[in-house]
């Protein structure tokens, strides 16, 4: 058994890699081991796709299940072998001390293409000194390129650990304005705030002025604080929404604090209390209804549920 | 039939001209470090210049379906910027090897100055050195003295005719490209460079061998159709099918796929990693709600007409 997120990592890789390919990267580990410096590091990072190929790292439910218990919430889903191997050398140097490697990551973020990009933000949560790269992290979620974006924000513990208010509440909000799903953020439910809340009625508001549809992951995050007037808007949309958004909206509401409001909407949307109550509708089910109704409304929205299925 | 645009500077256009250009057939395009219309000061703006085209321009073509390739190198306008140039080559070979990247380029000569020589002739070493083809612009001015010199400087560096593509000739310039066994590339840039009817007859006369059609589209008065239009006027002019498809998609294909860069598949058959993060594919896909680029792709007159007033 595997103790360590990078012999995890380093054992997947291996396994899959034609001999050519795993005899050069085995070399350039060896080397790597001998010699950390700056140069050997950044031609090894940069000749990795083209040594090793773009292929989805293969991935069993045990592996996965292997890299949950010795990270807790890592989740390498959807990573393919070029970011895999990359992030294995990353988290080897990252050992070292925290401030150097933060330096190194600012590097090799500022000339990054897009591979790269996704590589160094999806290693975040088994990189050493987590903290140090914070910052770095805050500003990669200022990017227009979803998957860069989703690197940081999606299946990965990093953000929920690490973020304060602001920054989380920026990466739920800037997700939904992208088309990003929410779905596979973790730690929705545990990092829910009263400021979030806010923001996202806000949010739906404009979209409603405007004619827009409001995404029905959207009220997962008002749910704990669904009272008065968030309610009202609850309200409109099991008066006007269709049958996911009444879902999305049931489902906020079993975690809502008590009320009479909450009680009459119980009751308008008693048809799904079964459902609820079996676990049968959960906010998977409602990522899932939005890829099979077209709700999700851009191509790699729908991608995204596929991957989490 | 399927286009590539071997020569776009992608950089300076708008989404308009992104779906144009894949309503017309274009599936790949190639866009060449260049200077921005204005020098730059700092090699800071370069190295984030280079960065947009690895990183942000090639994330933006995939939304249209189109694939995104650069070429990298120094141009030969801010060649004579002499502390630019230094700190440039500095961080080139770091750009040469990044994703995507199918050729060291466009370098040459702009006014045939020292400066020049000296960064063109580093830069051909560094395609020897990153095992990279070359793509070479030629001069405006003093063109057909310029082309010759380029040709002659690659070979006293010993670099490889068939891995370099000598780009934006003429009718004066274009039997010695081809004599010498370079590629010969064209570019249908309105006023200043090539004409797409004088293309169709220089078509004509030389066939398809080793010749490759761009649009060279930039910040100027330029054309992102280039190649779809005068693909189509050769068509119209009985140029043959294989012709158009060789010079119009096949030879640049052939040419800046010695990189190994750039492939076929990439766009017929993507690797799976790439159809989640940067390419949307060429249609109109499953389970979409509302296409991403619009439903009216390539109606951009329709859309610009002040006669459509309702913007959603």
């Amino acid at each position: 058994m595997s103790e360590t997120p990078s012999e995890l990592l380093k054992s997947w890789i291996f396994r899959q890699l034609p001999d050519a390919s795993a005899e050069w990267f085995c070399d350039r580990l060896d080397k790597l081991e001998a010699d950390p410096q700056k140069q050997s590091f950044d031609i090894t990072f940069g000749m990795i796709p083209r040594k090793l190929g773009k292929d989805d790292l293969q991935l069993s439910a045990d592996d996965l299940a292997a890299a949950n218990a010795v990270r807790d919430g890592w989740n390498p889903t959807g990573w393919s072998i070029d970011a895999a191997a990359r992030i294995l050398i990353l988290t080897d140097i990252s050992t070292d001390n925290g401030v150097s490697f933060a330096k190194r990551f600012k590097d090799l973020h500022r000339t990054a293409d897009l591979g790269e990009l996704i590589a160094l933000y999806s290693g975040l949560p088994i990189y050493a000194s987590p903290e140090a790269l914070v910052e770095q992290a805050a500003l990669g979620l200022r990017t227009n390129i979803k998957a860069e974006f989703e690197a940081i924000s999606h299946r990965n513990p990093f953000p929920m650990e690490q973020f304060e208010e602001n920054p989380w509440n920026n990466m739920v909000l800037k997700s939904l304005f992208i088309g990003v799903m929410l779905e596979p953020i973790q730690g929705l439910d545990e990092r829910a705030n009263p400021e979030l809340a806010r923001i996202l009625r806000d949010y739906a508001h404009e979209r409603w002025a405007a004619d827009r549809f409001v995404s029905p992951e959207l009220w997962r995050c008002i749910g704990p604080f669904a009272k008065d007037e968030y309610l009202d808007d609850f309200q409109k949309v099991v008066d006007e929404g269709n049958e996911t958004e009444k879902k999305g909206v049931a489902l906020a509401l079993a975690s809502a604090p008590a009320s009479t409001k909450k009680d009459s909407l119980t009751a308008q949307l008693s048809q799904f209390s079964a459902a609820i109550q079996s676990g049968e509708l959960t906010w998977t089910a409602i990522a899932d209804e939005m890829f099979d109704n077209s709700l999700a409304i851009t191509r790699k929205m729908n991608t995204e549920v596929e991957l989490t299925r | 039939m399927m286009f590539i645009d071997s020569h776009a500077h992608m950089i300076s256009r708008t989404t308009d001209d992104y779906e144009a250009m894949a309503a017309a057939g274009v599936v790949a395009v190639i866009e060449p470090a260049f200077w921005l219309g204005q020098p730059r000061t700092h090699v800071a703006t370069y190295i984030d210049y280079l960065s947009s085209i690895v990183g942000f321009e090639r994330f933006r073509a995939g939304q249209f379906g189109i694939r995104h390739y650069c070429t990298i190198g120094l141009n030969s306008k801010e060649a004579n910027n002499e502390e630019l140039a230094e700190a440039v080559m500095e961080i080139l070979p770091r750009f040469a090897l990044k994703e995507g990247v199918v050729a060291i380029g466009e370098i040459g000569y702009d006014d045939q100055t020292e400066l020049e020589d000296k960064y063109f002739r580093l830069q051909l070493e560094l395609s020897k050195e990153v095992d990279l083809p070359v793509m070479v612009h030629t001069p405006h001015r003093d063109k057909k003295k310029g082309t010759s010199r380029s040709m002659d400087v690659c070979k006293e560096h010993g670099v490889d005719p068939t891995k370099v593509v000598i780009d934006h000739n003429n009718e004066e310039t274009v039997r010695e490209v081809l004599d010498r066994g370079y590629w010969a590339a064209f570019s249908i840039y309105p006023s200043t460079k090539m004409g797409s009817a004088r293309m169709v007859e220089l078509l004509k006369e030389y066939g398809p061998e080793r010749i490759i059609i761009d649009s060279a589209c930039d910040w100027g008065i330029s054309e992102p159709l280039g190649v779809a239009k005068t693909a189509a006027l050769a068509a119209q002019q009985g140029v043959d099918e294989e012709t158009i498809r060789l010079v119009c998609y096949q030879n640049a294909l052939d040419a800046y796929g010695q990189s190994g860069q750039m492939k076929e598949e990439d766009w017929l058959n993507p690797p799976s990693i790439d159809q989640r993060t940067v390419y949307e594919g060429n249609s109109i896909l499953r389970g979409q709600r509302e296409p991403v680029v619009g439903d009216k792709i390539g109606d951009n007159k329709a859309k610009h007409s002040l006669d459509n007033l309702i913007i959603e």
